[in-house]
């Protein structure tokens, strides 16, 4: 049963912005000074979205004494079309179709001072195909407004018109699994670890070993780029002898994410051009780069038939306070349209953020073809991905084989399950660590489509599997206490009422 | 060496009847089921022969069907690879749902990695299949009466 959010404000106070207004005479729209965002049309309750409007919910925390509808009003001018003055040059334009709408502001249950505010934005405020613009008019200026104490952006609708202007990922998981040929279970790979200091052969030795194992991709860190102890170009010689090497002892398609973020896009230009010439399946990149190279990377991918794998580094700056920021499910819509065919989207179990339902929420983003809006998960909208190839999700940060009966429950098939510690750090060695997991993960997978309930029989199964695994069963022993279960800070609002027993 | 392609060869072989209940999980989800064989595994091939026609609309009760394949072409190709194709072909996925080895040869020999140097330090990389040296139907100790039913 959920408890979503719809008592309509009470009668709080009407105070604009300014309080020098509340003096004034009520004055005509064009008066030249300042009028309320709301008596300027960038409130209207009345007002239904249409179908190719672009939608957003914010979660606003007004300062105090701040009316809640106007705040939203001025969330809805200052990322449309408004300054904080009457301006006569509006007067040019048709100025009410590029005006955003806050149509809904309701206040946030169990809060003192959230509300969440819907606001529509008519699609010709934005260039086609930009994440760089689309982002520019809603988080552009709004974010530090001294009127609100904080700011977030929750969820957005992205209108299937303005969907089809995007190219998407550049594979998408049904290509990749036909390139990959791997069916029917979860990927598997590793971050090459200790994340900085290992010289370029020491690499390749960390590679090779993890792949032959049985993973199917070993992965670059975030801040693995080219650095004194590490050149790029030396590491990408030593990993792809790896991968060859992997391929030819095991009969498999095997990968290592060549991280190609750089200083300019010069430079991510020339590596990735690079990782291609060696053979090279995959590359990858860091958040960090900022969506216009993450999108000019994504174009080369398509080009060049090479998968891409997004890093999400730097995104918990801005994602993880409930109050203020942008929620992840944005960004991963975003990095869907803008086109990765991997992203990191979180772990439920492992040493990371994240709230099981929240999680989930962002699993279904990155994967469903139409998103139903879901308060469980997060989801304020309904969204329509218009056939835009689906993104496989990676969960990464402290996993371990004894955890695949849970991580299969929560993340399903389509996703990549990295395990770097839990497979480097392994007592009998790397490759042995490679072959627990992947032990671990085929012996759920079947037990799963023999009708087994793997979820309540998970640590039997892994059991019963380590039997004939000395590898699973020594990964089992090591980490069979590790969990991370600290209270998550970002959470739908939705209270579950459990089911009685 | 062991090729490890498919969705369970970590796994000790599967038994007959560890393989109805994965053929029976992908006719409860409506996947159609097709049978193949190959005696070039090379992980980048991916056209093994057909085994007839994939089975469409089988239900949960016929899995004796697919498994009817299965035996049939394991039996016609005891030195090849055989492997079961789970096919989905709903909107959005329209590919394979799930692929695993049934059938592999008594001796597996592997793949030899070809470095071709290059200028700069680059290597070329070629993988070659050790029994590829010899022509198809006559490989992985295969007789030559398997190679008169190609």
């Amino acid at each position: 049963m959920f408890h979503w959010p719809s008592a309509p404000p009470s009668a709080r106070s009407t105070m604009s912005l300014t309080s020098s207004n509340d003096h004034e005479a009520k004055k005509s729209r064009w008066s030249a000074g300042v009028t309320p965002y709301r008596e300027m049309g960038y409130y209207d309750p009345d007002y239904e979205p249409k179908d190719t409007d672009v939608l957003a919910a914010f979660r606003v925390t007004p300062q105090a004494g701040v009316d809640p509808i106007e705040a939203a009003a001025a969330v809805a001018g200052e990322s449309s079309t408004a300054t904080w003055t009457v301006v006569w040059t509006d007067r040019l334009t048709a100025h009410e179709h590029y005006q955003a709408k806050a149509y809904s502001v309701e206040p946030v249950p169990g809060t003192q001072d959230q509300y969440i505010a819907k606001i529509a934005y008519d699609i010709d405020l934005f260039e086609e195909g930009s994440i760089a613009n689309l982002t520019s008019s809603i988080i552009g200026n709004v974010f530090g407004f001294k009127a609100l104490r904080a700011l977030r952006l929750e969820d957005m609708r992205i209108p299937a018109h303005y969907v089809k202007t995007f190219q998407g990922p550049p594979h998408g998981i049904v290509m990749e699994r036909e390139y990959l040929d791997k069916f029917g279970r979860p990927l598997l790979g590793a971050t090459t670890k200790p994340k900085l200091g290992l010289s370029a052969k020491n690499y390749g030795r960390v590679v090779y070993e993890a792949l032959r194992g049985g993973l199917d991709f070993t992965k670059d860190d975030e801040n693995i780029n080219s650095q004194p102890f590490m050149r790029w170009r030396d590491r990408y010689l030593f990993a792809m002898d790896a991968v060859h090497r992997a391929m030819a002892v095991s009969g498999e398609v095997k990968g290592h994410y060549l991280n190609v973020t750089a200083a300019t896009m010069e430079e991510m230009y020339e590596r990735a051009e690079f990782a291609k010439e060696l053979g090279s399946v995959i590359v990858m990149m860091d958040l960090t780069v900022g969506y216009t190279a993450m999108a000019s990377m994504s174009k080369w991918a398509r080009r060049n038939g090479v998968l891409l794998h997004l890093h999400r580094a730097g995104h918990g700056t801005y994602t993880r306070q409930k109050n203020h920021g942008v929620s992840f499910r944005v960004i991963a819509k975003w990095c869907r349209l803008l086109g990765v065919d991997h992203i990191h989207a979180g772990t439920v179990v492992g040493k990371l953020e994240g709230d099981p339902g929240a999680v989930r929420g962002y699993y279904d983003v990155c994967r469903e073809r139409h998103n139903r809006a879901n308060p469980e998960t997060g989801l304020y909208f309904d969204q329509d991905w218009a056939s835009l190839p689906a993104v496989m999700p990676v969960a990464s940060g402290g996993i371990h084989a004894g955890q695949m009966y849970q991580l299969l429950h929560y993340l399903g098939e389509d996703v990549v399950l990295q395990f770097g510690g839990g497979t480097i750090g392994h007592p009998m060695g790397i490759a042995a660590g490679a072959t627990a997991n992947r032990v671990a993960v085929e012996a759920m997978i079947q037990a799963r489509n023999e009708g087994r309930d793997f979820f309540a029989e998970g640590p039997d199964i892994l059991v019963a599997a380590a039997k004939g695994c000395p590898e699973l069963d020594a990964a089992l022993q090591v980490w069979k206490d590790v969990t991370f279960d600290f209270q998550p800070t970002d959470t739908p609002d939705v209270l579950v009422t459990p089911t009685a027993s | 060496m062991r090729i490890t392609q498919g969705t369970f060869s970590f796994l000790p072989d599967l038994t007959d009847e560890q393989i109805e209940a994965q053929i029976r999980y992908a006719l409860r989800n409506s996947w159609a089921i097709q049978v193949e064989q190959t005696d070039d595994p090379h992980p980048r091939n991916s056209l093994w022969e057909m085994w007839g026609t994939p089975n469409f609309d089988l239900t949960e009760d016929e899995v004796d069907v697919a498994m009817r394949d299965v035996r049939a072409c394991r039996e016609a190709w005891p030195h090849q690879y055989v492997k079961v194709v789970a096919y989905d072909a709903s909107l959005g996925r329209q590919t394979t749902a799930l692929s695993f080895i049934v059938g592999r040869p008594p001796d597996e020999p592997g793949f030899h990695l070809e470095r071709e140097e290059g200028p700069d330090r680059c290597i070329r990389y070629t993988l070659r299949s050790y029994a590829a040296d010899q022509p198809p139907g006559r490989r992985y100790g295969a007789r030559a009466s398997e190679e008169a039913r190609r």
